[in-house]
């Protein structure tokens, strides 16, 4: 299987690498336009911050070779941030994927922390990409901003309030949880997201 | 629902674990890879190894052993121990870590911070402070590894340092590091209640009570211990079924 990832400016790419060699895959790194159309399978990952990653995919045209993939897609934390349509990290408009908001977290009572750093529960599982994964399992989490609830909700986390902890439309996909840290949970959304 | 962390730390030296550890199960106990593949297998939410190597030559094996850990350990890690620029940082996150701890560096030149959170994001970058209560009952600054007194309060710094952009704080309590008598539920709960990104507590666990009371009185986001796991005095499956029979938020 021919694997790409996507490469940019919003790291933590090398353990997505990692994790899919664990599973028996092996992947590539590259920011090449042909290379990531030619794939049979696309992962958009990223940590960092939205308008500086997206005007680095803008300036390279990568938004819109992003936007037009048909093979399955799916972006991890950022990724699935950007994949969405706007988010209020430095007011920033993004891919527009999924209709989606990104907002910041705001804290109800003062022990609250911002960013959400740790292992959170997934709840109302939907399609194939959590094939096998029961509700409630945990998965690891590192972010500041989250996408609200909407159509396109295939899985569900409270964190001060529900929010979308993954999104799906059409051939894409995204996790705003890291599957690449999340121990045997994540190793099973990963494989499931090679087998779609 | 978000839980408390367990993280087992292993202290690193020429690549090799140091400490020591009583493992039957594990070929090579020496060996921080096979280790922390065991950790993580028995469900420790996170690990932090620390590079506690002298010499500048042999600190370049860190980043080799780094990406060994990267390729076989499924859960998140942190890597600290002599970072001093973002050359430090660049290579070891390259390598697969996903957290970087600054201590003495960052506190003689708080601009590292700064430069660290804005190039790699806040969320890698994890302050470790060494605490120690004094006859005066406040809390101070040690550095180098507890060898040298600083006249600067733990709050203080703690706070200042959040300002700069850390993302979290790995709290060690000098007081009770060693001693299996509990961690430092008043520092602790201070920071935690104070402070907008989450604490890991660390020294003085020494049984499943002493977890239980940091995260409750201590309001702890994580805690870490070292030895009461290598020595198998404290399970971690079994810790953490005690913690949720308690009614504590915990990864089973």
């Amino acid at each position: 299987m021919n694997i790409v990832i996507i490469q940019y400016n919003a790291g933590n790419i090398q353990s997505v690498l990692y994790a899919l060699e664990r599973l028996g895959e092996t992947a590539t790194v590259t920011d090449n336009v042909e290379a990531i159309r030619a794939a049979d399978k696309v992962i958009f990952p990223g940590v960092g911050e939205a308008s500086t990653a997206m005007a680095y995919l803008q300036e390279r045209g990568l938004d819109k070779v992003i936007k037009d993939l048909k093979q399955p897609v799916l972006g991890i934390c950022l990724g699935m941030q950007l994949m969405c349509a706007y988010s209020e990290e430095n007011d920033t408009t993004c891919l527009g994927i999924f209709e989606e908001q990104v907002k910041l977290f705001k804290p109800n009572e003062a022990t609250i922390k911002v960013p959400q750093i740790g292992w959170n529960t997934i709840t109302q599982l939907k399609t194939d990409l959590f094939k096998g994964v029961a509700e409630n399992r945990f998965t690891y989490f590192v972010h500041g901003y989250y996408a609200a609830l909407g159509a396109h909700t295939i899985a569900t986390t409270n964190y001060i309030q529900d929010y979308s902890s993954a999104l799906h439309r059409d051939n894409f996909y995204g996790v705003q949880f890291h599957p690449e840290k999340s121990a045997k949970v994540g190793e099973q959304i990963i494989q499931n997201f090679i087998n779609l | 629902m978000l839980t408390k962390r367990i993280i087992p730390c292993l202290d690193i030296k020429d690549g090799r674990t140091v400490k020591g550890i009583n493992f039957e199960q594990i070929r090579d106990a020496g060996d921080p890879i096979e280790l922390g593949a065991f950790y993580a297998a028995q469900g420790a939410d996170e690990l932090v190894f620390l590079d506690i190597t002298a010499t500048i030559e042999k600190r370049k094996t860190l980043s080799e052993l780094v990406n060994k850990i990267a390729h076989r350990i499924n859960i998140p890690f942190t890597v600290g121990g002599g970072i001093k620029t973002e050359e430090d940082v660049s290579v070891l996150l390259q390598n697969g870590a996903d957290k970087i701890s600054v201590n003495t560096a960052a506190f003689n030149d708080s601009s590292i911070i700064k430069r660290f959170a804005k190039n790699f994001g806040s969320q890698c970058v994890v302050l470790a402070i060494d605490a120690k209560c004094e006859q005066d009952n406040n809390w101070y600054v040690y550095l180098n590894g507890g060898r040298t007194k600083t006249d600067k309060l733990v709050t203080e710094w703690a706070k200042e340092a959040v300002d700069l952009g850390v993302g979290e704080i790995l709290l060690t309590s000098m007081n009770h590091d060693g001693t299996k008598q509990g961690f430092a539920l008043d520092i602790t709960a201070q920071l935690a209640e104070n402070l907008p990104v989450p604490i890991i507590a660390s020294g003085g666990g020494g049984n499943e009570q002493h977890f239980y009371d940091v995260f409750t009185k201590g309001k702890a986001d994580a805690a870490l211990a070292a030895s009461i796991f290598h020595y198998k005095e404290v399970a971690i499956p079994e810790l953490k079924q005690y913690l949720h029979k308690q009614g504590i938020a915990i990864r089973l």
